[in-house]
């Protein structure tokens, strides 16, 4: 029975991606120490982090974990539904937290008007 | 040995090896569905002790059988064995085990020796809650809910978070086998819209017991730590939040009740066509739905949480999503109903089952509504109410499907066909114990009667004995089938291949099957529930 | 009849040792293996999943506290530990490559040296920890974030609020009572976490340790090598978990007190 060919990834790819995780290890590392200001009340130093973090996440998942030359459907299928599954967590669970009653007088909690804003 | 001539000189899965160690080191997916059938069996004994402490107490209004103590730890220890170490293996990790691999065609399971790992991290997991109930047992509630859980009870609920904990891999070990196996061991020709529908409810079952169970074991661990540690993460004294222990508590929990039902709802798929000589009315519809009930399982949790103190605004938006998941639901009951319009229908032990099924599954799902609904909720959250509720769909669901399936693939299993008067009557005694139990339990719990309680003003009296009376019935309809399915081991009728001529490779082969299911692979060219070309199933016969 | 399936399939068992019965061809059962560890590195994300939703609930709560705890934690052994880590994800990916190439004193020098930087890492995480030890900074062991060596509250005045508070004692002695119970919870959470990364570890370094001798053993071939592959992807997600934790964990609030 002939094989299905597995993809071999250059050495040097590998090395380039290396550098780049490493690179984007001290970057973010570097950038943390450098006030980016806040938008909306959302804090610019930290969306930049995770970032930064998904960046070297998704070089991690595709180059070394072959996900990129991979002809099977159903790792990106189950890779995608686990994420999503997480966010599921942290979003609807955050529609609990981020409204509940703070001793106000407004029915909302006075940072979530302010996001609307 | 008699028994043995009968069933025929044919090597088969039970007399190809004999000794313990060819039980306890096998990794034929038939054997491990078989352990694992006696061990839940014990499970079930072990719960439904704990079942007839609390409905003997529950007789008089008085707290006069058991302390106070001693009920809180009866009602947790009874949710807990109930849930983790009955319902949600039975049907996936027997009936599941023994005809999936059959039912795409394979051989055996993609991981057989995982599948025997799972079976021992379950007997692990058993012994430890085991030792934990004898050596003074826990009482927070089968829910943990800190921080009683967590500071305040005197029990043992370490020993029995980490049970609960080891047997979650047991759950995700089954379902990675099962999908796995679905997705690459399917025989040529098996394309997915062949599937039975068997197949695509455990399918669905296996994706929330991979994505729903790791949280619950997180939590565990954090309620662990945290009665260990002292550390304070969910102690609202020290800045923690009790809510947020529920939240993920729930985000596994609530999914896990699908967990139960839809194996259940496999089963009833495969029997009514079967009993009806009907393909099923809306093959897509009913597959699609199992993903449908997966998935929106997800969404609905805090359903459980609507007084617990979270944000009207996030109750309102659950509440709407809990009323979603109702639709796939009954999309499953009008397709069955659908089948049996025009069916030609037997009346046999399975098919009873499967009535009982549909009839009191709608009727918990139904109730299911009024508790979804935020302002009916707000009265009945914590009675009585809730617990008929979840009885309805659980027991009057979940193991009447248990018991059909039992039944109407027994004579694979064994080679032997039960008494069908026997499997009849023990039917109807389920199904009228049943509902005599739980019936006025929705009563009083309308009434106001409160959960968890072990004494109770005496106007609730009469509908408590009647309760109780129920659940004598009950247990009488429970131990039937087990003497009789083991008096049919060696006195039943030996069974053809194919006793009620379904549809399905699993009765392509013979009864009971062979080590490695198919003489040959077999090569399907036919959809599923092709009835109409089945030809009617005849008086079984001793010929083979 | 002579070419039926069942005699091919025999052929192929006969050959290939490392065939499994129930399964047609190689190929079916590295496929089968890959889509389990896949499945399994799902689970694993809920699993972890549900610290970082307990950890993301009480960072919102007590941003503060979070940010003065983290900057408890040194930076550049962070940022050190995590190349180290990197450094092992490269060397996995290049010991796969080598047995894809067939080089078998490639593929166990990679391997060794992934041991090497695996267990690098675990001990450097134990010298961070034994650090929050002597600074009482590990909950229930004479944890204090208050007073002595461990104090968050020095040189984090404003930070922390304390500065407001300062010349009110009752005020005082409130937000310092505060201060310690929130910060117990990101320590809680940062053992937690790191702890269950570290479990997580010592698992992959154990597995790795097997799949070393089966390497020197020549169990690996260009044709087959499903234990070497999948064992890399499990490591390579510890590796992401990690690349996530060290944000969180280490980088909350780094920027300078004015």
């Amino acid at each position: 029975m002939s094989e299905h060919s597995e993809h071999i990834v250059s050495a040097k790819l590998y090395w380039l991606i290396f550098l780049s995780l490493i690179v984007g290890t001290v970057v973010t590392a570097w950038v943390a120490t450098v006030d980016l200001g806040k938008y909306h009340g959302i804090d610019a130093n930290t969306v930049v982090a995770l970032f930064i973090a998904t960046c070297k996440a998704s070089l991690v998942v595709l180059i070394f974990m072959h996900v990129k030359y991979t002809s099977e459907k159903m790792t990106k299928a189950i890779l995608l539904a686990a994420i999503f599954w997480l966010l599921l967590l942290l979003v609807l669970s955050l529609t609990d937290y981020s409204s509940r009653y703070d001793g106000s007088l407004n029915p909302l909690p006075s940072d979530f008007t302010a996001w609307l804003a | 040995m008699a028994t043995l001539a009968v069933s025929g000189e044919r090597k088969n899965y039970l007399n190809a090896e004999y000794g313990i160690r060819s039980w306890l080191f096998t990794t034929d997916h038939k054997r491990i569905a078989l352990l694992y059938l006696l061990s839940i069996t014990a499970f079930f004994f072990i719960g439904g002790f704990a079942a007839l402490l609390i409905r003997l107490e529950l007789l008089t209004p008085a707290g006069d059988l058991l302390s106070a103590d001693a009920y809180n730890k009866a009602f947790t220890m009874h949710g807990q064995v109930m849930v983790f170490f009955f319902l949600i293996p039975s049907i996936p990790a027997v009936l599941g085990n023994f005809l999936i691999p059959m039912m795409v065609g394979a051989k055996d399971l993609a991981f057989p020796r995982i599948n025997l790992i799972s079976w021992y991290i379950y007997i692990i997991a058993g012994i430890l809650y085991i030792h934990c109930l004898v050596t003074g047992g826990v009482d927070t509630g089968w829910t943990f809910y800190p921080t009683f859980s967590t500071e305040f009870s005197n029990t043992k609920v370490i020993e029995a978070g980490l049970a609960i904990f080891v047997s979650g891999f047991s759950s995700i070990l089954t379902g990675l086998n099962f999908v796995v196996t679905v997705h690459r061991m399917r025989a040529p020709g098996m394309t997915w819209s062949r599937l039975p529908l068997f197949v695509w409810s455990h399918y669905a079952t296996s994706i929330i017991m991979l994505l729903g169970t790791p949280v619950i074991a997180i939590t565990l661990v954090l309620v662990v730590l945290e009665r260990a540690l002292n550390l304070g993460i969910f102690d609202p004294t020290r800045g923690g939040d009790p809510v947020l222990f529920q939240h993920l508590f729930w985000f596994y929990s609530h999914p896990a009740v699908y967990i139960m039902i839809l194996p259940s709802m496999a089963v009833i798929s495969e029997i009514v066509p079967c009993f009806s000589r009907k393909r099923v009315f809306g093959y897509n519809f009913v597959a699609m739905s199992s993903i449908a009930i997966a998935a929106i399982g997800f969404l609905v949790w805090a359903h459980h949480m609507f007084v617990a103190g979270i944000s009207l605004y996030s109750a309102i938006v659950f509440s709407f999503l809990s009323f979603l998941v109702a639709v796939p639901s009954a999309v499953k009951v009008f397709n069955w109903t659908a089948t049996l319009y025009k069916g030609s229908i037997s009346f046999s032990t399975p098919m009873l089952y499967a009535f009982g099924f549909i009839g009191l599954f709608t009727i918990g799902g139904l109730t299911g509504l009024f508790l979804a609904s935020l302002g009916t909720d707000v009265h009945i959250h914590d009675t009585y109410f809730v617990i008929a509720h979840f009885h309805y769909v659980m027991v009057g669901g979940a193991v009447m499907g248990y018991l059909g399936g039992m039944h109407f693939w027994w004579p694979k299993i064994s080679g032997r066909m039960y008494p069908e008067g026997w499997g009849r009557l023990a039917a109807l005694i389920v199904f009228i114990g049943f509902n005599l139990t739980f019936f006025p339990q929705f009563i009083l719990g309308y009434l106001g009667m409160p959960r968890r309680y072990w004494q109770y003003p005496p106007e609730y009296q009469v509908l408590n004995v009647l309760s109780t009376a129920g659940a004598t019935i009950l247990a009488v309809g429970y131990l039937l089938p087990m003497v009789y399915l083991l008096w049919s081991l060696r006195y039943g009728k030996p069974a053809p291949d194919n006793p009620w001529q379904a549809t399905g490779l699993e009765w392509q082969t013979s009864s009971p099957p062979p080590t490695f299911n198919f003489d040959e692979t077999p090569i399907v060219t036919q959809e599923a529930y092709e009835y109409e070309n089945m030809p009617l199933p005849e008086e079984v016969t001793l010929e083979r | 009849m002579s070419d039926s399936p069942i005699v091919m399939e025999h052929t192929e068992h006969e050959a290939r040792p490392e065939l499994r019965h129930h399964f047609a061809d190689v190929e079916q059962q590295r496929n089968a293996a890959s889509l389990g560890m896949w499945w399994f590195l799902g689970t694993e994300i809920m699993f972890f999943g549900g610290m970082f939703c307990a950890y993301l609930i009480y960072r919102r709560w007590y941003f503060e506290e979070f940010a003065a705890a983290s900057r408890s934690l040194s930076l550049g052994i962070g940022t050190f530990n995590t190349t180290v880590l990197i450094c092992s994800s490269l060397t996995v990916a290049m010991s796969v490559r080598a047995a894809q190439l067939g080089n078998r004193k490639l593929q166990v020098k990679m391997l060794l040296l992934t041991l090497v930087f695996g267990l690098s890492f675990i001990g450097i995480k134990g010298i961070e920890w034994h650090k929050k030890y002597t600074e009482h900074h590990i909950p229930t062991f004479d944890y204090n974030v208050i007073s002595g060596e461990g104090s968050l509250v020095k040189g984090n005045e404003h930070l922390l609020g304390i500065d407001k508070v300062e010349n009110d004692p009752v005020k005082l002695r409130e937000r310092k009572a505060e201060i310690q119970q929130h910060t117990k919870i990101f320590y809680s959470l940062y053992f937690a976490l790191t702890g269950m990364h570290a479990i997580h570890m010592i698992v992959g370094v154990g597995i790795f340790i097997c799949i070393t001798w089966m390497a020197h053993k020549g169990r690996f071939t260009p044709e087959y090598h499903t234990p070497l592959e999948i064992a890399g992807l499990y490591w390579h997600f510890v590796d992401i978990v990690w690349i996530y934790l060290f944000p969180l964990l280490y980088l909350i609030d780094r920027k300078p007190i004015s």
